[in-house]
């Protein structure tokens, strides 16, 4: 399992075959890499700033540089804003230059002021999911959230993967008191109420995105270590798991390499429900007002303004569209995956 | 089971060209071929052959049990019908009724949830239309028939409650339910000790002549077949090798397949003992108990006394047989000399006390003691391949470096008689004979003085069996190894001990000179357990 490029083992290379039969799952895979990978370049796709301007036979990254107006000839020592009808003219006309903008000339928090009707304003040919009810180009925060949404869950499904892992390994391994002490431990743990917290949190600090993820991270651990504490507990009666012991391994080492690799299977199916749920939690917390802070691109967001904003119906269907295809996705991934780990499964 | 041979009469059942297949991944897998064979009313008919044979494969299609078959191709005529062509209603009438199986795991072959008295009474109600009160009775006499004592209270068992050999006599009453004409028996006794497995065979006799049914036998014990078969198949990779009447095929056997099989008997004696052999491992007063907790503050109010006060003494190059029926410590008793397990008394390896020694203390002492397990499917780690199986041991305990390591571990593989091409395939790619050479070999490497071989041959068929004891012989005189050897089969025992160690339920019943108490045992128990496994 752990060398899955260099050398697959025959079953690995088996359950590898039986992902790629489920076609829903292959595709819904692809497709989620893909849009994750898109997402990730976001600020090259939705941007108020141009990619590039050349200028008097002079190239200017204006995506990473500021730059003055004055470099293009302007009149004010201020940052050179291009959507400005002066600026385009300064540089195509005056300059004999070009501008190459990115596809959507809005980032997730430029305000669109010239909108045609009061915001939230319908889509147009100049925001095509239209505004929502600050003037933001809904697209654009439809692209910036779901890169967030994404990496929330992939750290947070990462890290509480490892830790669930390793708390479970260590219950099942031991068993005895340990497992007794840790198994009360949890049961008082997962009766806290994480919403409270949260809400106290709120109030204490401004929650950014890393302290959202501390957060949650302190309670989501907790899924898996059912699944992994029993399959230690059955793995360490296995004889092979005897046999290492009476060659003289050491315990952490025969719970790394001969008894994980059989709780990697629950691991693994598991996962991609975990991220869904990290997406969904993300998102209601948004849609309460105690997740990312004000003003940064969120899906929970942009439902709280659909709901908000009933006239616009933009607004609450993109939210619904976006979420639905993005879950719907995961939950194909792991369908294909759990199909792809369960042993009865024929080919 | 008459052993008068009546070949006039109509054949009960008559099997002809059978072939079936298996299709896995598209492909086709033919599991039997074209075999033919035949059962007149009241007699047995015994299938013999190795794991992987198709014999059980050929009795369970008779009743078209096997869903994930191609549908079997050639003749089953059951009195005049071929049961191929029957459809599926005909089928479930016979089942349980005209047919009755016996199954040969009593632990799984049984619903865990059901009391034994809806068990039976299912077919009962089923086939015979009886009422609740009728199948009752009729319960109770057939538990009475198949000896179960004190039926009445077992009616309302569950199958947990049963030890193995009453389960499987339950599955008889259960196959006997409707006094069937043909009896399937797949391996009977196979999961049971041998004094059980013995009275379950006289109860099958007893039962064919009280009941006049035909009993076609499923076993790879040559033992067990000779003893109660009229007729008997050979079966050798799907084909019948041989098919003869039972006196004249142990006699004179023709096929050379079959000749290999009586030959199989694990036979030769110890290697002869040097007398100034140096004591290795002694152990004093041995004891594992593990404590039974009652109420609310746990107090122990008993033990479970696994292994009982336990004294041996074993020199180098010598071996000590420990033989017992399951649940008897054996296999405790290994482990707790290993220390894999706690226990109390004293456990001294080469003069040195190993009892209170810590896991880091320990570590230098498990090169020395090594252990090979029964099961060898289960002993080796399935996602590491043969060279990462052997080496692991070697790292641990810095033999070699990373350049002569592989060396070593190609000439260990030769030592165990597997090619160096092993080296990079994974141990599902074996059979289970190589599988427990790989075992061997994992122990081997470590040049271990002591080697705990816990039922090392009992998965395994009978000619791997005394290959694997030949190896084992042939590894005792190159490198005076001395073995612990625990078994429940006598046969195999004998053909490699110098000590023997008798237990039942924790306790040693006998203990001496292997040779000495194989020819005059003391003890009861001990005598019972001879006479089961050697009266053939």
């Amino acid at each position: 399992m752990f060398s899955i490029t260099a050398r697959l083992s025959p079953i690995n290379r088996r359950r590898l075959e039986r992902f790629k039969q489920n076609r829903r799952g292959y595709w819904a895979l692809w497709l989620l890499t893909g849009l994750f990978v898109l997402s990730l370049g976001a600020e090259l796709i939705a941007n108020e700033r141009p990619l590039l301007v050349s200028h008097q036979q002079q190239l200017y990254w204006t995506l990473w540089n500021d730059y003055s107006e004055v470099t293009f000839g302007g009149e004010f020592d201020t940052q050179a804003d291009f959507k400005d009808p002066y600026m385009k003219e300064l540089i195509e006309v005056e300059g004999n230059g070009w501008i190459i903008w990115p596809p959507i000339r809005y980032r997730y928090d430029s305000i669109n002021y010239d909108l045609s009707a009061p915001a939230p304003s319908p889509p147009t040919s100049e925001n095509w999911l239209g505004t929502d009810d600050q003037g933001r180009d809904v697209l654009a925060r439809v692209i910036y959230g779901f890169r967030i949404s994404m990496l929330f869950a992939l750290i947070l499904t990462g890290a509480s993967s490892v830790i669930g892992v390793i708390a479970g390994a260590v219950q099942g391994y031991y068993g005895g008191k340990v497992d007794l002490i840790f198994q009360r431990f949890i049961e008082i743990w997962s009766g806290l109420p994480v919403l409270f917290l949260l809400i106290i949190l709120a109030s204490i600090v401004e929650p950014n995105f890393w302290w959202l993820l501390g957060i949650m991270l302190l309670f989501s651990w907790m899924q898996l270590v059912d699944v992994v504490r029993a399959e230690f507990l059955r793995g360490r009666n296995l004889e092979y798991v005897r046999a290492a012991r009476a060659l003289g391994l050491s315990n952490r080492l025969i719970m790394f390499r001969h008894i994980l690799p059989n709780a990697m299977v629950a691991t693994l199916t598991f996962m991609p429900f975990i991220f869904n749920g990290s997406v969904v939690t993300l998102t209601a917390l948004d849609f309460l007002g105690f997740g990312l802070p004000p003003g940064s691109p969120s899906l929970g967001e942009l439902v709280a303004q659909g709901k908000s904003n009933l006239h616009a119906p933009w607004l609450g269907i993109t939210a619904f569209m976006v979420l639905s295809i993005m879950l719907t996705l995961l939950i194909f991934t792991g369908e294909a995956v759990r199909d792809a780990f369960d042993p009865r499964k024929q080919l | 089971m008459t052993k008068t041979s009546t070949s006039s009469s109509e054949p009960l059942i008559q099997v002809t060209d059978l072939s079936v297949s298996f299709n896995q991944q598209g492909q086709i897998t033919e599991a039997v071929k074209q075999i033919s064979f035949e059962i007149p009313a009241g007699q047995t008919l015994a299938l013999v052959g190795e794991s992987g044979s198709g014999k059980s494969v050929s009795a369970l299609s008779i009743l078209r049990l096997l869903p994930q078959a191609e549908p079997p191709s050639g003749q089953i005529l059951y009195q005049g019908r071929d049961l191929l062509q029957a459809d599926e209603a005909e089928m479930r009438q016979l089942r349980g009724d005209r047919i009755g199986v016996i199954f040969q795991e009593p632990m799984t072959s049984l619903n865990p949830l059901h009391t034994i008295d809806k068990q039976i009474g299912e077919t009962l109600l089923l086939h015979k239309g009886m009422n609740s009160k009728q199948a009752r009775e009729r319960t109770l006499e057939l538990l009475d028939l198949v000896g179960i004592r004190d039926p009445e209270q077992r009616l309302k068992s569950y199958p947990h409650e049963l030890s193995g050999g009453q389960r499987q006599r339950v599955m008889i009453a259960m196959a006997l339910a409707n006094e069937p004409e043909l009896l399937i028996a797949d391996e009977p006794t196979t999961a049971l000790d041998v004094t059980i497995a013995l009275q379950i065979l006289e109860l099958l006799r007893e039962l064919q002549q009280k009941l006049g049914m035909a009993i076609l036998l499923i076993s790879h014990d040559l033992n067990i077949v000779r003893r109660y078969a009229d007729h008997v198949c050979v079966m050798h990779q799907g084909r019948i090798v041989e098919s003869n009447n039972c006196a004249a095929l142990f006699a004179n056997p023709q096929a050379d397949y079959t000749k290999m099989l009586l030959d199989a008997e694990p036979s030769g004696q110890p290697l002869a003992l040097t007398d100034q052999a140096k004591p290795l491992l002694s152990t004093n007063q041995l004891k594992v108990w593990f404590p039974i907790k009652q109420g609310l503050l746990h107090r122990v109010v008993d033990h479970v006394k696994a292994v009982d006060g336990v004294n041996i003494t074993l020199r180098q190059g010598e071996t000590l047989g420990v033989v017992g029926e399951s649940g008897s410590g054996k296999t405790t008793l290994g482990l707790a000399i290993l220390r894999l397990i706690g226990s109390q008394g004293e456990i001294r390896f080469e003069g040195q006390s190993i009892q209170h020694l810590n896991q880091k203390q320990i570590k230098p002492l498990r090169r020395e003691l090594q252990v090979v397990f029964q099961d060898p499917y289960g002993s080796l780690s399935p996602r590491m391949t043969v060279a990462e199986i052997i080496t692991e041991g070697m790292v641990i305990h810095g033999i070699g470096d990373s350049q002569n390591r592989q060396q070593l571990v190609i000439d260990v593989l030769c030592e165990v008689g597997l090619d160096a091409d092993a080296l990079h395939r994974y141990p599902h790619e074996f059979s289970g004979g190589q599988r427990q050479r790989i075992a061997i070999a994992r122990a081997l490497v470590l040049k271990p003085k002591l080697i705990i071989l816990d039922e090392p041959t009992s998965a395994l068929d009978r000619t791997v069996q005394s290959q694997i004891i030949e190896l084992l012989r042939d590894l005792q005189a190159k490198h005076q190894l001395s073995y612990i050897f625990i078994s429940h089969d006598l046969a195999v025992v004998k053909a490699l001990s110098h000590q023997l160690l008798v237990m039942r339920a924790g306790e040693v019943v006998e203990q001496g000179e292997a040779k000495k108490l194989f020819e005059q045992p003391q003890d009861r128990y001990t005598q019972t357990l001879l006479q089961a496994a050697f009266s053939a």
